[in-house]
């Protein structure tokens, strides 16, 4: 009779602790290999401990509730033979013969659906030295190696401890090192090996100051902040772009050229009037809403060091050309780092606009404390079936962001429908 | 800003110009990094001006007009002398001569290298700045990208028994006016040790108090035994296992408490008080940055980073093992890493060396502690009566030991005790560094007659092979 010890397995995720949910066994039960002994619940799921001997429970761990490091003693089994306990020995040496997981299930799943799952699941083998990778020494021995050739591998961002020492004690020799370096440390992992292609091991720090910090600080504060909602519309832009097209040839010389941008910033001024809730900004701290009148629209723009949010105040005042010059002069000014502060703030709504490279839909983060953004997607001629007939269209997706703790999904999806309707049918942009 | 007279910018700026310090600051200075070292006392910290170097001085004084003395009682060697003396305000001066020469050696180097070298004391601001008190009232401000904390340690005072005239440290020992007739050692380590021995021999009676049971705490019991055995031989009389409770009422005399309980007096002219260093972390605004710390000592990871970015730390500050070469592997290390190299410190071993009489060294593991971290080992040892050499010098006393693992013979310590076995730290910690095995050291040709051959029959022996045993 031998005494079969199991360890809390390494569930992998990298936690060092999991949580004893339950105990299946109890001690003096005789268990059956692949019987479950217990249930351990990680911060991700719940997963099923099964036993990998036959044999009669001498002692259990530790008490339901409790949490267990991994690697501590879970149970003692009694088994025939030599049991995997060896009198004597030092803890570091001591098999590890643990099984592996059954079964994983999402935490939300309850822990009976969990049950069932790892009921048809077939045990992974429970031997644990099939696990253990070629590693080139013994986990915990220190790769031995002269310091000029440390010094060589952390100039190379090697580390040592992965490359296989041929010299006497394992040493690792001036070519072992040229060897490791030479095939590319990834390639016994991933099963490259053989390629000439060179594994890299370059890493480069960039400290996060400036404008950058300033996006980090702010996109992390909004994302945290604001429960986002998102509804993605395609516009058919085919009327738009005709009469984009006419205005251009007609005006382009004399008063510049328009992009469709300002047509959706006159569609969204309209729309707004509708929807005051979604001109608005949401001071969370104070519980309040502001609904503006004017209408402050925020422009994102792509800069050198960043993104750049220009505002074209009072939106509302503007007619097309108006407001196309506004936007090339604020863009400019961004770009060139010459804008104000107040040309940098005070929007009440964004668009955010990505142009050709818009993409098919996006999920733009919402320029707090406002309530909406809406962003642009990328043109393209599409066919579409317009009365029992496939056409061809030129469509265009908006995607837009609410501020979900203000702005009701109803409302938020009458607002761009509304945008749509002024978009599908220029000629309503211009009747107040 | 106006309460400073000027403000200067720097890259490194280096706070303490002990070994640590005046090392990172030549070595970032080599490396084409504009450094600024702040010293508000001599360059070379207490390595080179009140530790190793001067009590090193002292003790070759010592032990060479204690060969002159035990020569005037006749010698086997066949030389005689008439009784000797000593002068000892020359020898303070020749031992200050050599402080000077190698303080203004660092300065020099430092100066060559273009190291801007700032005499003041340093009261860190923040991570960044740190205001410099020069002579008189002026305040300098110096601004900088990486800060390098290099304030070493300092001694550890006794309560109730304060540095003062009759009680003194370490930095006054190592230069004595006069000799006291009765010296009392409070400290079996080996700063008590090394001075105490000193004194023996320049003719004071010596009492070491140690309220372990054994002396050199940080070292094991086959080494020490060879220590005692010599103190013994001197006539160094050792409390063991005994605290000190303070002067007594008339000031002469320490009193002591044995294990037992029992209390006795120790006649004293003078107290060496040396039961240790802290690391030197207040005082200086160090406090305010509010770093991570490791008991007193700054806490760093294994670049010498410290809780804050870019704000490093070295040597003694950062704790133990407080050992100048340690300091001065790190600050070479910093210095490189803020150059832009990928440098870690992991050294296979740090010699230590403790210059008693006989001398110790250590290097690596002992057998002990190779067996504490699981391994398991081989040990032997060579003495250094079966050495020629050591005959040749009458220093038979002692031996070298070695430890290897078993299953691969990669060694894993070296230990020795004798006369000058300082030296053999080199070989010591370069066979560990370099990765040697047992059949690396004994397939070595060691020249004879040297006291290193003892190095290879001890690796000899741990084979089964030694051939003078």
């Amino acid at each position: 009779m031998g005494i079969h010890i199991i360890k809390m397995p390494d569930i992998g995720e990298g936690i060092a602790e999991v949580e004893l949910v339950a105990w299946n066994v109890q001690v003096g039960e005789q268990v059956s290999e692949d019987q479950i002994l217990a249930d351990v619940m990680t911060d991700k799921a719940t997963i099923e401990i099964p036993s990998p001997v036959h044999g009669k429970v001498l002692a259990l761990g530790g008490a339901a509730g409790q949490v267990m490091a991994v690697g501590a003693e879970l149970i003692r089994i009694e088994v025939e033979g030599a049991g995997n306990l060896v009198a004597g020995a030092a803890a570091k040496t001591a098999a590890v013969p643990v099984a592996e997981p059954a079964a994983i299930t999402a935490v939300a799943a309850p822990v009976a659906a969990a049950k069932s799952a790892a009921k048809s699941a077939p045990p992974i083998n429970a031997n644990a030295s099939a696990v253990n990778t070629a590693a080139a020494r013994p986990s915990g021995d220190k790769p031995i190696a002269s310091p000029a050739l440390r010094r060589r591998a952390w100039d190379l961002g090697v580390e040592l401890q992965f490359v296989p020492g041929s010299g006497p004690a394992g040493r690792i020799l001036p070519e072992d090192l040229d060897a490791y370096v030479k095939r590319g440390s990834a390639a016994s992992a991933s099963g490259t090996s053989g390629t000439s292609y060179r594994a890299l091991h370059a890493e480069q720090a960039i400290p996060v100051i400036g404008l950058r910090r300033k996006i980090a600080q702010k996109m992390q504060d909004t994302k945290r902040r604001i429960p986002h909602f998102s509804y993605v519309e395609e516009i058919d832009v085919t009327e738009l772009e005709a009469l984009r097209s006419k205005l251009n040839q007609q005006w382009g010389k004399e008063r510049g050229k328009l992009s469709l941008l300002p047509f959706l910033m006159r569609a969204v001024v309209l729309a707004v009037r509708q929807f005051p809730q979604i001109n608005a900004r949401f001071d969370d701290d104070a519980g309040v809403v502001t609904r503006h009148a004017a209408v402050h629209l925020g422009i994102a723009a792509q800069t050198e060091s960043g993104l750049m949010v220009p505002v074209v105040r009072h939106a509302e005042t503007r007619d097309l050309w108006s407001s196309a010059n506004e936007m090339a002069r604020l863009a400019e000014a961004a770009r060139s780092g010459k804008a104000t502060r107040e040309e940098l703030s005070g929007s009440t709504i964004t668009i955010s606009s990505l142009g050709a490279l818009g993409g098919i839909v996006s999920t733009p983060v919402i320029n707090h404390p406002e309530v909406a953004i809406i962003g642009v997607n990328k043109m393209v001629e599409r066919p579409m079936i317009r009365h029992g007939l496939v056409v061809a269209r030129k469509m265009m997706n908006l995607s837009s962001s609410f501020d979900h703790r203000v702005v009701d999904g109803m409302d938020a999806a009458e607002f761009i429908q509304t945008v749509r309707g002024y978009l599908e049918c220029p000629a309503t942009l211009f009747v107040e | 800003m106006n309460a400073y007279a000027t403000t200067q910018t720097t890259t490194l700026l280096i706070i303490g110009g002990g070994p640590g310090g005046y090392i990172a600051a030549i070595r970032a200075a080599q490396l084409g990094i504009a450094t600024t070292l702040i010293e508000g006392e001599q360059l070379g910290g207490t390595c080179l001006n009140i530790g190793c170097i001067p009590s090193k001085a002292l003790i070759h004084a010592a032990e060479e007009f204690e060969k002159a003395v035990h020569y005037s009682y006749g010698s086997p060697l066949g030389i005689g002398v008439q009784s000797p003396s000593i002068n000892l305000a020359q020898t303070v001066r020749w031992k200050d001569g050599i402080v000077a020469r190698l303080t203004g050696g660092v300065a020099a180097l430092l100066k060559r290298n273009g190291v801007k070298v700032i005499h003041g004391w340093a009261r860190i601001i923040d991570g960044k700045s740190v205001a410099v008190m020069l002579e008189g009232t002026e305040t300098l401000r110096v601004n900088c990208e990486h800060l390098l904390l290099a304030s070493g340690s300092q001694a550890v005072e006794l309560p109730g028994m304060p540095f003062g005239e009759r009680v003194i440290g370490s930095t006054e020992a190592l230069s004595p006016a006069s000799l006291p007739q009765r010296l009392v050692v409070v400290g079996g380590g080996y700063i008590g040790l090394e001075l105490g021995i000193a004194y023996r021999k320049l003719g004071a009676e010596v009492a070491v108090v140690e309220a372990q049971e054994r002396i050199l705490p940080a070292y094991d019991d086959e080494l020490c035994k060879v220590v005692s055995a010599s103190l013994h031989k001197m006539g160094i009389a050792l409390h063991l296992g005994c605290t000190v409770q303070g002067m007594n009422a008339a000031g002469d005399a320490v009193r002591i408490r044995s294990s037992a309980g029992t209390e006795s007096e120790l006649a004293a002219d003078q107290v060496l008080v040396a039961v240790g260093r802290r690391p030197r972390t207040t005082g200086f605004g160090l406090e305010d940055l509010m770093l991570d710390m490791h008991g007193r000592a700054v806490k760093i990871d294994d670049q010498c980073r410290t809780s804050m970015r870019n704000v490093w730390a070295i040597g003694d500050v950062t704790g133990e093992p407080m050992l100048a070469h340690r300091a001065m592997a790190q600050g070479e290390m910093v210095a490189e890493i803020i150059s832009g190299k990928r440098r870690h410190f992991m050294p296979a071993a740090i010699p230590a060396v403790c210059f008693t009489d006989p001398e110790l060294v250590v290097v690596g593991q002992t057998p002990a502690e190779a067996q504490a971290a699981g391994l398991d080992c081989i040990t032997a040892m060579f003495p250094f009566a079966a050495n020629g050499r050591a005959m040749t010098l009458e220093a038979h006393e002692g031996f070298v030991r070695v430890v290897a693992r078993r299953d691969n013979h990669l060694i894993v310590g070296w230990q020795a005790v004798g006369k000058a076995v300082s030296e053999l730290s080199a070989a010591f910690g370069q066979s560990i560094e370099l990765g040697a095995t047992l059949e690396d050291i004994a397939g070595t040709i060691h020249a004879h007659p040297t006291l290193g051959e003892a190095v290879q029959e001890a690796a000899m022996r741990a084979l089964g092979h030694a051939l003078h045993i």
